[in-house]
């Protein structure tokens, strides 16, 4: 348990960060000349960027960005992906090759790169980072709910069922996905962790959010060009994203060995 | 062997083409008219109908592609609209760079990895298991676009050792290769690890203790060989996505390869170089992971005769 309270203590923040920055008086866009480049110190925890921007107040309302597009991304790619596979798991047979194949050649492009160039060509803003992410993460949960539907269709309760005469929509809500969910949280969990390193990195390369809205890669890539005399621009966003991706995969990690020794258990 | 040789190739061939038609298809999810973006809106009709029939984009959809694969298959991506060029001499250009960057990474990433993951699972439970998975777990959590920039700070600006930009002299790779090699070794730590874990359990290293090898002698000839295996695969895929560009290294290092060329393309609004550049990119991808798979069921038996059936 005391593993968790660190990273559970660091996901919280952030989520309330999210949650709550709309209803907090923020100033992310607010300009004070005499504080261009200013270090962290009384007047902000944080300093300020080169245009005297708070650093504080973007970080919190970045924090709001990646949550809501990591959110957003992980529940719709889940959502489609475990609809698809699940599909292509039970029936098998043409459609099945047909989703393998598919899903082959979205595998075929490494890391986010059918990403940038989506979001490239779809132009920036928050909606087409969600689409591009969400074209890129179907993949994954597609792929592990059509595993473990094929591997559980045969097992004897299942057939049971179909002899019983179940519906397909009954037996996949209660003998299917009943079994194939903790896989699929642990991978949802880990997918969290991509998405946050993958908006910041669209960020990064100018194809994220528009500014002026803070994203904490716009806030990197920004920072990069003062790093001689305000390293903090990179340090207070780097140090939020290496935050959270940590507590996110270390919360990944206990989930996956705790619900393997279940399932083990169970077998 | 023959029988999974060629299936994995046919396979591969679908995939390529997959990945081509995908490719070609991009172009038509510009918003608006892909012409007018490419040129502005001050651009004169005469010059749009032009670009509209060099493109192809007065066609039917269906001749489209089949020319844009037709192309691909006599290996001509057309010309640059910013610099007018073949595209096939702007990606020359820039593979050598990527190809090398690729190398150093990888040979970074196994030279930490290896003995790291090794440590880690011969001193299972101790203080060097958890310092070593701490700090690969940490490894595995730094963005590209962090660490580029902490290390730049770090040895270029505060140190001056390298430099911070570009691919002047031997010195500059450093950084580039040490942000994508680091990244891979926490990964490769992590796999060799648990692989080995799994190894030592064997009956045959029982055997080898009893028949009383040194444990170092039991590790390195007899253990480390076992579980070279998954730890391939691991490898073939970081190669492939080095291979690929490493799209965000190459910009925070203004490293000039084809990552670098993607997001120029982006900028530029070239979008026939950046589908020449994602093309190229899977290609690379899909070779190294297929002659990973070869190379795989070459080493092991069992897994041609289980997918050959």
């Amino acid at each position: 348990m005391i593993r968790l309270l660190i990273p559970g203590a660091v996901l919280f923040l952030w989520a309330v960060l999210a949650l709550i920055a709309p209803m907090v008086p923020l100033a992310p866009n607010k300009v004070d000349l005499m504080q261009i480049l200013s270090v962290p110190g009384a007047d902000g925890w944080f300093g300020f960027d080169a245009l005297g921007r708070p650093v504080g107040d973007r970080l919190a309302v970045g924090a709001r960005t990646s949550f809501l597009v990591a959110f957003g991304v992980v529940s719709v790619s889940m959502v489609v992906g475990v609809f698809i596979g699940t599909i292509a798991g039970w029936i098998g047979g043409v459609f099945d090759h047909l989703v393998v194949r598919i899903m082959d050649v979205f595998l075929a492009f490494p890391g986010i790169l059918l990403a940038i160039a989506l979001a490239g060509i779809l132009g920036p803003g928050i909606d087409n980072v969600i689409i591009a992410l969400v074209t890129v993460g179907w993949v994954g949960f597609a792929r592990l709910s059509r595993a473990q539907v094929m591997t559980i269709r045969q097992r004897e309760h299942v057939q049971a069922a179909r002899a019983l005469g179940s519906r397909v929509w009954v037996i996949v809500r209660r003998h299917l996905l009943p079994l194939i969910w903790a896989p699929i949280i642990v991978e949802a969990t880990f997918a969290v962790a991509g998405v946050v390193i993958a908006e910041a990195g669209l960020s990064f390369l100018g194809l994220g959010v528009q500014p002026p809205v803070p994203s904490w890669g716009s806030m990197i890539r920004d920072g990069t060009r003062y790093m001689l005399v305000a390293p903090h621009l990179v340090l207070v966003p780097g140090t939020a994203i290496l935050f959270v991706v940590l507590a996110v995969n270390l919360v990944g990690d206990s989930l996956r060995d705790r619900m393997d020794v279940r399932l083990r258990a169970g077998d | 062997m023959i029988r999974y040789l060629v299936g994995r190739l046919l396979s591969a061939g679908v995939v390529i083409a997959g990945v081509a038609v995908i490719v070609f298809l991009l172009i038509h999810l510009v918003p608006g008219d892909p012409v007018e973006v490419m040129l502005g809106e001050s651009a004169r009709p005469a010059d749009r109908e032009a670009l509209r029939h060099a493109l192809g984009l007065d066609q039917p959809i269906l001749i489209q592609l089949g020319r844009y694969l037709e192309g691909i298959a006599q290996l001509d991506l057309g010309t640059s609209l910013h610099s007018k060029r073949p595209i096939t001499d702007l990606l020359a250009e820039r593979v050598p760079a990527t190809f090398q960057l690729a190398v150093v990474a990888l040979l970074v990433a196994i030279t930490l990895g290896v003995p790291l993951g090794t440590l880690a699972a011969t001193r299972r439970g101790t203080g060097w298991d958890f310092a070593t998975m701490g700090v690969s777990m940490l490894g595995v959590s730094v963005p590209n676009f962090v660490m580029g920039p902490l290390l730049i700070l770090i040895f270029s600006v505060w140190l001056g050792w390298f430099p911070v930009s570009g691919r002047e002299g031997g010195a500059a790779i450093v950084l580039p290769a040490l942000t994508l090699g680091t990244a891979m070794a926490a990964i490769l730590a992590r796999m060799v690890r648990s692989s080995l874990l799994e190894v030592i359990q064997e009956d045959f290293i029982r055997t080898a203790r009893a028949k009383g090898l040194g444990e170092r002698r039991v590790v390195l000839a007899h253990a480390l060989p076992n579980a070279a295996l998954p730890v391939i695969t691991v490898i073939g895929l970081q190669l492939g996505t080095l291979l690929g560009g490493a799209v965000i290294t190459e910009i925070v290092f203004s490293w000039p390869g084809i990552g670098q060329l993607t997001i120029e393309a982006i900028q530029r609004r070239d979008y026939p170089v950046l589908q020449a550049c994602m093309l190229l990119i899977c290609l690379a991808y899909v070779v190294v992971n297929t002659a990973t798979d070869l190379i795989y069921a070459a080493l092991d038996p069992r897994i041609r005769l289980e997918q050959a059936r």
